[in-house]
C-alpha cells in the first residue's frame, strides 16, 4: 500500500477488502468474520491474514467446509445483534447455502413483520479469466438477483470496494458482496483514508459519451472502459457505466444515459439467458422504448454449463476488450 | 401496453353507436375515467370514459361513423411508457380526422419510384426513437435519406433535418403537437403560462381542448376551402318593427327573448331552398375517388355563439321545418345551453350552413371563416339608422344592416353567391310588420 497523499492510499482490491474489514473489526465489536480458512490460514487470498491473532477466535471464526452452516450461523448472529461478515470461499461453493440466503436471510424482515432484521454481509470471490475452470470461475449474481430482500453489490474499483463494503456492513439487511477475483490484484487505485460509505444502488458513470451507453460491472467494466477509450481515438463517443450495485439497480442512471445516447449495450461475464442484462433490457424497453434508436444488445457469457479449464475454452467464454470494441463500433454505426 | 377500446353498449337494446366527436386526438394523453369520445345512439348521447391512463395511439372510427357495439374504436397506450407512434409516418396529417377526405401530404423530396419504395420501407423500419423524434419535430421520415447502416434513418438524421428546416419547428408549437394533459410546455424553455380568460403579457396561454380544436379547424378550413366574400345591405326596418311588436308577448309566453336571429334564419333557409348549392359541401377526391359536391338533404343551421373563452356553433336542426317562433325557441335553448356550458354532442353536430350574428357589438362588416365542411357562412352586422333613397325616390330613415357571406369557391361561384344574397335580402325585406310568428 502506497500513500500518495495525506488523504488517499493506493491499494488493489484485495488490500481494499482487507483494510475495510480490519477497520470494521477495529471500530465495531459487533463485527465478526466466519468462513473457511479465514482464521489461521488468513483466507486463500490472504485477506484476513493475522486477523485471528489480533481479534481472536471468537470474532474470526474458522468453519468446517459447510456453506449452509456458515450462512445459517451468520443469520442467527445477525438476528441477535451482531454484524457478521460471512465468507464463501469461492462463489462456486455458494449453492449449499442457497436456502439460508434465499429462504432465510432475505425473508427475515418480512416474515417477522419487521421485528427482526438480518444485518449480514456474504462476501464471495467470483468470476473467471484466472484459469479457475469449473469450480473457481462462476458468476452467481443472476441466481440471486431475482430475490426480493437481498441486496447484491459487485464493485470493480478499490475505492468502491471500501465505500460499498462499509455500506454493506452498516446495512440493516443482508447484502451479497461479490468480488471479482481477477480484479483482486490487477486493479489498483486511490482509496480515500478514513471511514466512508457509498450508497448501495448507485451506478457510476466512468466515462461520458453521446453515441452509445455501455453498462457493465465487475472485471468487464475495466475492459469496457479500455475499449471505449480506444474508440474515442476513432472519434466514437461511448458512455461507460459501472453498475456497482446489481440490486437495487440504479434505474435512473441507466435511463438517463440511454435517453441521451439512444443505444444500449450491456456487457457481463455471467451467462446471457436470464442474466442481469435481461432485466436491464426489459426495464429499458418498458421505460425508454421511444428513446431507442437501435435494438438493445447484450454481450455476455455463452449459455454453456461452465468455463472450461483449457485456455481456448476460457477465452471462448470470456469477452475480450477487442470483442467489446467491435460490438460498440457496430452499435455506434448502426 | 396498448389497450383496445370497443364501442360500448349504451342501453340494453342498443346494438350500435355513432362516434359523435373525438374529444382526443392521436398523441393526446388521457386520464383514467376521462371522457375521450362522445358517442351517440338513437337513445342517448354520452361521453365514454377511458378505462386507463395513457396516450391515444389510434382512432379507428371516423366521426359520424356508426359501428356495432364491441367494435374496436380506439387504441390507448397505457401510461408508464412514452407515447407510441402510429403506424403511418407521424408527420403526415391523418385524413380520417378531417371532415373531408384529403390526399396524403406530399413527400417533400421528389424521388424515383424505386427510391420511394426504398425510403418507404426505411420509414416502416424506423426505430422507436426515430418515430418519436419525427413526430415531435414534424419531419416526414420518408423524406430523409438515412446515414445509418444500410441507409437506415437514425435519430440524429431526424434531428439534423429538423435543424435545417429552420427554427420554426424548434420554437413554435405546431398545432398537431401531442399535448400532455396537464400544462404542456408550449415552447422549449417557456415556463410562465397564463389562461385565455386572464392572459398575462409575456406568458404563454395554455390552450384548452376547445381552443386547440378551434385553431385546428380554422386553419383547416382556411387552407382547404378557398374563401370568397360578398356583402349586401338589407333594409330591416319592417322586420325590426315586427319583432318589437311581438317581443314582450313572446318573452312572456316562452321565457325566451325574441331577437332578430330567428327571422334571419327563416330568410336564410328560404334562400338556401332556392340555392341548394349553398347548402352543400365539397368532398375532396382521394387516390381512387374523384372530387364531388355533396348537396345536403337537410338544412341544419349553425349559429355561432361567442363565449369568453371560446366559440361554439350549435345547430338548429331542420331549420327549414320550423316557424319563426320555433326557430326562436330552438335558438334560445341552444344559446342558453351554450352559456351554461351544457351543449351536448348532438347540439353541435350536423350543421350544413352557418349564421353568425356579428353586429351586436357594432361590427359593420366582417369576413368570417367557413365552418369546415360547409359551403358558406353568413353574418348579420350591426343595424344602423340611415338616410335611404327609396325606389320611389322618397328619402327615408331606415334601419339598415349589412349581411356578409364567405363562400367556398370550390362549391359555388359569385353567380350563385350573389343570387343567394339577393334572395336573402328579398326575403328579409318582405317580412312585414304584420306577419305571423
Amino acid at each position: 500500500m502506497a500513500v500518495v497523499s495525506a488523504n488517499t492510499t493506493v491499494m488493489n482490491n484485495v488490500e481494499a477488502v482487507r483494510a475495510t474489514l480490519y477497520d470494521a473489526l477495529k471500530s465495531d465489536e459487533r463485527v465478526c468474520i466466519l468462513g473457511e480458512d479465514v482464521g489461521a490460514r488468513g483466507n486463500v487470498f490472504l485477506i484476513t491474514k493475522d486477523f485471528v491473532g489480533e481479534f481472536g477466535e471468537r470474532r474470526i471464526i474458522d468453519t468446517p467446509i459447510a456453506e449452509a452452516s456458515i450462512v445459517g450461523i451468520a443469520v442467527g448472529m445477525a438476528m441477535e445483534g451482531l454484524r457478521p461478515v460471512a465468507e464463501i470461499q469461492f462463489a462456486d461453493f455458494i449453492y449449499p447455502s442457497f436456502n439460508q440466503i434465499v429462504g432465510e436471510a432475505a425473508k427475515i424482515r418480512y416474515r417477522s413483520n419487521g421485528e427482526y432484521t438480518c444485518p449480514m454481509v456474504i462476501r464471495t470471490p467470483y468470476g473467471g479469466g484466472v484459469r479457475g475452470a469449473l469450480s473457481h470461475s462462476v458468476s452467481v449474481e443472476a441466481l440471486f438477483y431475482h430475490v426480493p430482500g437481498l441486496k447484491i453489490v459487485a464493485p470493480s474499483f478499490p475505492a468502491d470496494v471500501k465505500g460499498l463494503l462499509n455500506a454493506a456492513i452498516d446495512d440493516p439487511d443482508p447484502v451479497l458482496f461479490l468480488e471479482h477475483k481477477k480484479t483482486y490484484r490487477l486493479i489498483k487505485g486511490e482509496v480515500p483514508n478514513g471511514h466512508y460509505t457509498l450508497p448501495l444502488g448507485k451506478a457510476n458513470v466512468l466515462k461520458e459519451g453521446t453515441q452509445l451507453s455501455v453498462i457493465s460491472y465487475g472485471l468487464y467494466v475495466h475492459w469496457a472502459l479500455e475499449a471505449a477509450r480506444q474508440l474515442q481515438g476513432e472519434g466514437l463517443s461511448v458512455e461507460v457505466i459501472d453498475l456497482r450495485s446489481i440490486r437495487p439497480m440504479d434505474k435512473t442512471a441507466i435511463l438517463q444515459s440511454v435517453e441521451k445516447t439512444r443505444k444500449l449495450l450491456i456487457i457481463h461475464e455471467d451467462n446471457k439467458f436470464g442474466g442481469i442484462g435481461a432485466e436491464i433490457s426489459a426495464m429499458v424497453a418498458e421505460e425508454a422504448l421511444f428513446h431507442l434508436d437501435a435494438p438493445i444488445r447484450r454481450l455476455c457469457g455463452p449459455d454453456v454449463p461452465a468455463m472450461g479449464y483449457a485456455m481456448p475454452l476460457e477465452e471462448e467464454f470470456m469477452s475480450s476488450p477487442a470483442e467489446m470494441a467491435d460490438a460498440m463500433r457496430e452499435m455506434v454505426k448502426f | 401496453m396498448p389497450t383496445t377500446i370497443t364501442m360500448p353498449q349504451l342501453g340494453e337494446t342498443v346494438t350500435e353507436g355513432t362516434v359523435a366527436q373525438w374529444l382526443k386526438s392521436v398523441g393526446d394523453s388521457v386520464d383514467k375515467y376521462e371522457d375521450f369520445v362522445e358517442v351517440s345512439t338513437d337513445k342517448v348521447n354520452a361521453g365514454v370514459p377511458s378505462p386507463v391512463t395513457g396516450t391515444i395511439r389510434e382512432l379507428l372510427v371516423k366521426e359520424g361513423e356508426t359501428v356495432a357495439t364491441g367494435t374496436p374504436i380506439a387504441v390507448i397506450d397505457e401510461a408508464g411508457g412514452a407515447p407510441v407512434a402510429a403506424e403511418a409516418p407521424a408527420a403526415a396529417p391523418r385524413a380520417d380526422t378531417a371532415p373531408a377526405p384529403q390526399a396524403p401530404s406530399g413527400n417533400g423530396a421528389p424521388a424515383s419510384v424505386a427510391e420511394s419504395a426504398e425510403i418507404e420501407s426505411a420509414a416502416r423500419g424506423a426505430s422507436p426513437a426515430v418515430r418519436r423524434l419525427a413526430r415531435e419535430h414534424h419531419v416526414d421520415i420518408r423524406t430523409i435519406r438515412g446515414t445509418g447502416a444500410n441507409g437506415r434513418v437514425t435519430a440524429e438524421d431526424i434531428l439534423a433535418a429538423a435543424r435545417t428546416t429552420g427554427a420554426t419547428t424548434q420554437t413554435a408549437p405546431p398545432p398537431a403537437a401531442p399535448a400532455p394533459s396537464a400544462a404542456p410546455p408550449m415552447v422549449p424553455g417557456a415556463s410562465k403560462t397564463s389562461t385565455y380568460a386572464q392572459p398575462i403579457p409575456g406568458t404563454y396561454v395554455t390552450l384548452t381542448q376547445a381552443r386547440r380544436i378551434i385553431a385546428e379547424r380554422m386553419v383547416e378550413s382556411r387552407h382547404t376551402a378557398p374563401h370568397a366574400w360578398s356583402m349586401v345591405e338589407i333594409d330591416v326596418t319592417d322586420v325590426w318593427q315586427w319583432r318589437v311588436r311581438e317581443k314582450d308577448r313572446f318573452e312572456r309566453e316562452t321565457g325566451y327573448r325574441l331577437t332578430l336571429l330567428p327571422f334571419f334564419i327563416r330568410a336564410v333557409v328560404k334562400s338556401l331552398a332556392e340555392f341548394p348549392l349553398m347548402n352543400a359541401k365539397f368532398v375532396a377526391g382521394t387516390g381512387s375517388t374523384q372530387s364531388s359536391i355533396y348537396v345536403n338533404p337537410e338544412m341544419n343551421i349553425g349559429i355561432a355563439i361567442g363565449l369568453p373563452a371560446n366559440l361554439v356553433v350549435p345547430v338548429v336542426r331542420h331549420a327549414d321545418k320550423l316557424s319563426i317562433k320555433g326557430l326562436a325557441i330552438a335558438a334560445g335553448e341552444l344559446i342558453e345551453k351554450a352559456r351554461k356550458g351544457k351543449l351536448a354532442v348532438d347540439d353541435l353536430a350536423g350543421g350544413t350552413f352557418t349564421v353568425n350574428n356579428n353586429g351586436a357589438n357594432g361590427s359593420w362588416a366582417s369576413a368570417p371563416i367557413i365552418n369546415a365542411g360547409q359551403a358558406g357562412i353568413v353574418t348579420m352586422e350591426a343595424i344602423v339608422k340611415k338616410l335611404v333613397v327609396r325606389d320611389d325616390d322618397s328619402i327615408a330613415i331606415r334601419q339598415m344592416m349589412n349581411s356578409c357571406l364567405s363562400l367556398d369557391h370550390r362549391v359555388v361561384d359569385g353567380y350563385v353567391a350573389s343570387g343567394f344574397l339577393a334572395s336573402l335580402k328579398r326575403h328579409l325585406e318582405a317580412m312585414g310588420p304584420q306577419g305571423e310568428l
